[in-house]
């Protein structure tokens, strides 16, 4: 069987899977729970300072976006940082670690942007035992409006500021979590690896509306007829969390770089996907918020039998193997020709695929044969968008199909084998 | 079992519990949960197979779809727009044969989708709003004879009174609604839904029905069409066939939709007589009606004899499965000899058939006989031109002539329905018949037609 323990930053974890900063992490029940369920590692949630905590509102904190069979596609909350005091979560996080030495135990914190604040927490986290600190610059709601979160994430100069400090500060490893509210998110990882941190997590939640009550007039769900915007998280938004976790796996100043990935992960394959792409271990939350700590079962057995089938003795054997194929649109071969293909025997006659081709791209999709239903491409027409494999309901019936010899039928242009793109094409006006 | 004839034929099987029991809906009504769950599985397809597969071509991915996003009565809407009586289809369609049957899910190995129970979810929602929903223009003093009160005639009207004619419809019996109340099982259909539906078509206006009107008897077709602008004959199949075996004048032999009309229309379903043994002959949708509906009325043994094989059924394989869960036995091959009994019937002979070489049911000489104190007739209706004689109309097969617009060879006749050469035994082709007959008059009224 495949080795899944994880070694990241120095924190080591008998798989690559911890529970995010989140409400799962949020006293030792919940984690000793997780712990007992086989969960690899946690990020307790995030500590405040000392002092009277945070309160949270008493009506909806969720909201989720789900597609008919109520599956849950998309997740918000209001909630805040722990309401709980730091003494109890310190005392707890002690005792923890003390229980379940060979699991990660990172503890998240938000402080205002000081750095005596900084100062006088650091050492406090550091005597539970905890295995490390992650600095939670991403919370879009509630906190940020207070000058911390998202607040301080959206500021690469603090980001680095604050990693700085807390490295200073403390002799923990230092991860930095990022928010996804900016528009290019390697400009705040940039800063947190130059202010000396050891590791970045993202994404962060994602600012939301889950939606609008049209009877109250007011987002759904509200608070006595009220809502704020929150957080948005769960399977939709891993999309968004892969992009930005390649991009500052590939960046050339953060390159391998270590990376924590959070953002949707629901199995195995969703964590496999995110360290294929330069994470060293991957951050969990909605899913177990969805359907218990249980799920890790699935992932620590579905990750290693998928590692033994390809050859992997341990993770490290293929974190970041695809970040070299993620390229600029510039370096895609335009060589390359590829036509949809509809396997006659597994159609199913829905004729989707030609009703999406017809009316909103390329007109390459018959309709009928004969006075009877019948779909089929026109290679003169189909540019190989992929429009038709994307909407047909029948796994693997349309495929996109490379064109290794002759000339493409809709160009009239000779199948060449040699690989062009755009920086050296006619049509690009930066070239001559 | 007692002995002789002393048990037989006798009411009240069962205590009141179980006759409730026994005559509840078949399919419940589907939830908001589960209509939107099963509603979500529908692909949308692009000209899609169950619309064509509908004999009134509902749109069905646009209904499901309104269904999914939690439009319910806008799907009510697409569905009566095309077909008035889409609540009563949606409980009584061999959805098995149609729409559902044509749906891709099958192509991919799946369940289709519920195709008939989405549209009653949505129907449902619309039963009571007939009169806010469909506004009449002003009156265009066109006047419309109708003849029968059943799903052909009431989707004719309906569509002809949303134009402002003026319809009345001739009915023998003294409640509309044709077969979707006097016939089908009584579990198919409860709470009295069919008068629900008609009072739902009624609420347009402009539609009157004249009760224990019989054509032939009390009005002529000659009179009506030289009174009225328009005529629609809707009137079904009255005369039933007979088995011609020897004995079947015995007591406790009858017509199954005999029956099922009294069933139908009983308040009290103890009071309804039912055999130990009960036989029926036939292998349509009205034998495993008949077969199911006595065995929940108490019998102890149901059986239905049919001469062919389960594919030759009339009954499709969901409703051949409905009456074997159900306890019937389904005995093929077999074709009624002879009825045994002093007064009444108490068994049946039966000889075994096959196809000859030459692809001709034969029997085949050996002969078997069970027990039967109660035998049901269930092979098909006849047309009884009696009421039309001497009108003149053309015939074919036995019924009446039509031609794709529902139009007889009389001027201003049209017709449809299970009265007509071509008919199918379906509400919903009834219906169809009703909508397309509406168009014809309608245009024949435009340009002028008869005064």
């Amino acid at each position: 069987m495949a080795d899944l323990k994880n070694d990241f930053i120095g924190i080591k974890s008998p798989n690559p899977f911890w529970l995010a900063s989140a409400p799962p992490t949020d006293k030792a029940y919940n984690v000793e729970r997780a712990f007992e369920a086989g969960w690899g590692g946690v990020v307790w949630k995030t500590l405040g300072e000392a002092g009277p905590p945070v309160v949270n509102v008493n009506g909806p904190r969720y909201g989720a976006w789900h597609d008919g069979n109520r599956r849950l596609m998309g997740f918000n909350n209001i909630e805040l940082i722990t309401d709980r005091s730091l003494e109890v979560n310190l005392a707890e996080i002690t005792q923890v670690k003390k229980n379940w030495p060979d699991r990660a135990v990172v503890v998240s914190i938000m402080v205002p942007c000081d750095e005596r604040s900084w100062k006088s927490i650091l050492p406090l986290v550091e005597e539970t035992g905890a295995d490390g600190i992650e600095l939670n610059f991403g919370c879009p709601h509630g906190m940020s409006e207070r000058g911390m979160g998202a607040a301080v994430g959206q500021v690469p100069e603090y980001v680095g500021m604050v990693a700085e400090w807390c490295k200073q500060h403390s002799s923990l490893p230092v991860i930095v979590k990022l928010t996804p509210n900016i528009t290019d998110i390697r400009q705040p990882a940039r800063a947190a690896f130059k202010g000396g941190a050891d590791a970045v997590s993202l994404i962060n939640t994602i600012n939301s509306i889950i939606g609008v009550d049209l009877d109250a007039m007011a987002p759904a769900p509200h608070v006595d007829g009220k809502g704020s915007h929150g957080g948005y998280c769960g399977p939709a938004v891993k999309p968004i969390a892969l992009s930005m976790v390649s991009e500052i796996a590939r960046d050339k100043e953060t390159y391998r770089k270590p990376i924590s990935a959070i953002g949707g992960i629901q199995t195995w394959r969703d964590a496999a996907e995110f360290m294929a792409l330069g994470a060293g271990n991957v951050q969990v939350c909605t899913a177990v918020m969805t359907y218990g700590f249980k799920i890790v079962e699935e992932m620590i057995d579905g990750m290693s039998r998928w590692m033994d089938e390809k050859g992997y003795n341990t993770v490290d054997d293929f974190i970041g193997m695809a970040v070299p194929n993620v390229v600029n649109w510039e370096h895609l071969n335009l060589n390359y020709i590829a036509k949809a293909k509809i396997n006659q025997e597994t159609c199913i006659k829905c004729g989707r695929c030609h009703i999406a081709c017809e009316d909103t791209s390329h007109q390459a999709i018959t309709s009928s044969l004969n006075g009877e239903p019948h779909y089929e491409v026109r290679d003169e027409d189909c540019v190989g968008c992929n429009l038709c494999v994307n909407v047909c309901p029948v796994k693997d019936c349309i495929t996109l199909e490379q064109m290794t010899e002759g000339k493409d039928p809709r160009t009239g242009i000779p199948i060449s084998g040699e690989y062009a793109n755009w920086t050296t094409h006619p049509n690009n006006p930066n070239v001559k | 079992m007692g002995t002789g004839s002393s048990q037989g034929i006798r009411t009240a099987r069962l205590d009141t519990g179980e006759y409730a029991e026994n005559f509840a809906e078949l399919h419940p009504a589907l939830s908001d949960n589960l209509a939107a769950v099963e509603a979500d599985r529908c692909f949308f397809c692009y000209d899609a197979p169950c619309t064509i597969a509908c004999p009134t071509s509902i749109d069905i991915p646009m209904f499901i779809r309104k269904i999914a996003v939690g439009n319910r009565k806008g799907a009510a809407r697409t569905i009566i727009d095309s077909n008035i009586l889409g609540g009563m289809c949606a409980r009584v369609c061999p959805v098995e044969t149609l729409c559902e049957q044509a749906c891709v899910h099958i192509a991919q190995g799946n369940e289709a989708v519920k195709i008939g129970q989405l549209q009653r979810y949505a129907t449902d929602s619309i039963i009571d709003d007939g009169a806010e929903m469909f506004t009449r223009p002003e009156a265009t003093g066109k006047k419309i004879a109708m003849v029968g009160a059943g799903p052909a005639s009431l989707a004719c009207a309906h569509n002809l009174a949303c134009e402002g004619h003026e319809i009345t419809i001739f009915e023998a019996r003294s409640k509309p609604g044709g077969l979707n109340e006097y016939g089908l099982a009584a579990y198919k259909t409860t709470s009295d839904f069919a008068q629900a539906e008609v009072e739902f078509v009624l609420a347009v206006g402009g539609i009157e029905i004249r009760y224990d009107t019989v054509l032939g008897r009390d009005i002529t077709l000659a009179e009506l069409s030289e009174n009225y602008d328009a005529v629609f004959i809707g009137i079904g199949l009255a005369e039933t066939s007979k088995l011609g075996i020897e004995g079947e004048d015995l007591a406790g032999i009858g017509d199954a939709i005999d029956y099922i009309a009294v069933l139908r229309q009983s308040d009290d379903l103890s009071s309804l007589p039912v055999g130990d043994n009960v036989v029926v002959i036939g292998g349509g949708m009205t034998a495993i009606d008949i077969a199911v509906q006595s065995k929940k009325l108490g019998a102890e043994n149901v059986t239905i004899a049919y001469r062919r094989g389960p594919e030759q059924m009339g009954a499709s394989k969901y409703e051949q499965d409905l009456a074997l869960t159900n306890g019937v036995t389904i005995k093929h091959w077999v074709q009624p000899v002879k009825a045994i009994g002093d007064t009444a019937v108490s068994s049946l002979e039966l000889e075994r058939t096959r196809y000859d070489d030459n692809g001709k049911l034969v029997g085949t000489g050996e002969k078997l006989t069970i027990p039967a104190d109660q035998l049901f007739r269930a092979i098909g209706q006849k047309f009884s031109s009696a009421p039309i004689e001497n009108a003149g109309i053309e015939m074919k097969w036995g019924r009446i002539s039509v031609d794709e617009s529902c139009k007889t060879s009389l001027a201003n006749v049209w017709a449809g329905g299970d009265c007509v050469a071509g008919g199918e035994d379906l509400t919903v082709a009834a219906v169809n018949d009703g909508n397309v007959a509406a168009r014809s008059i309608s245009e024949f009224l435009k340009t002028g037609g008869a005064s």
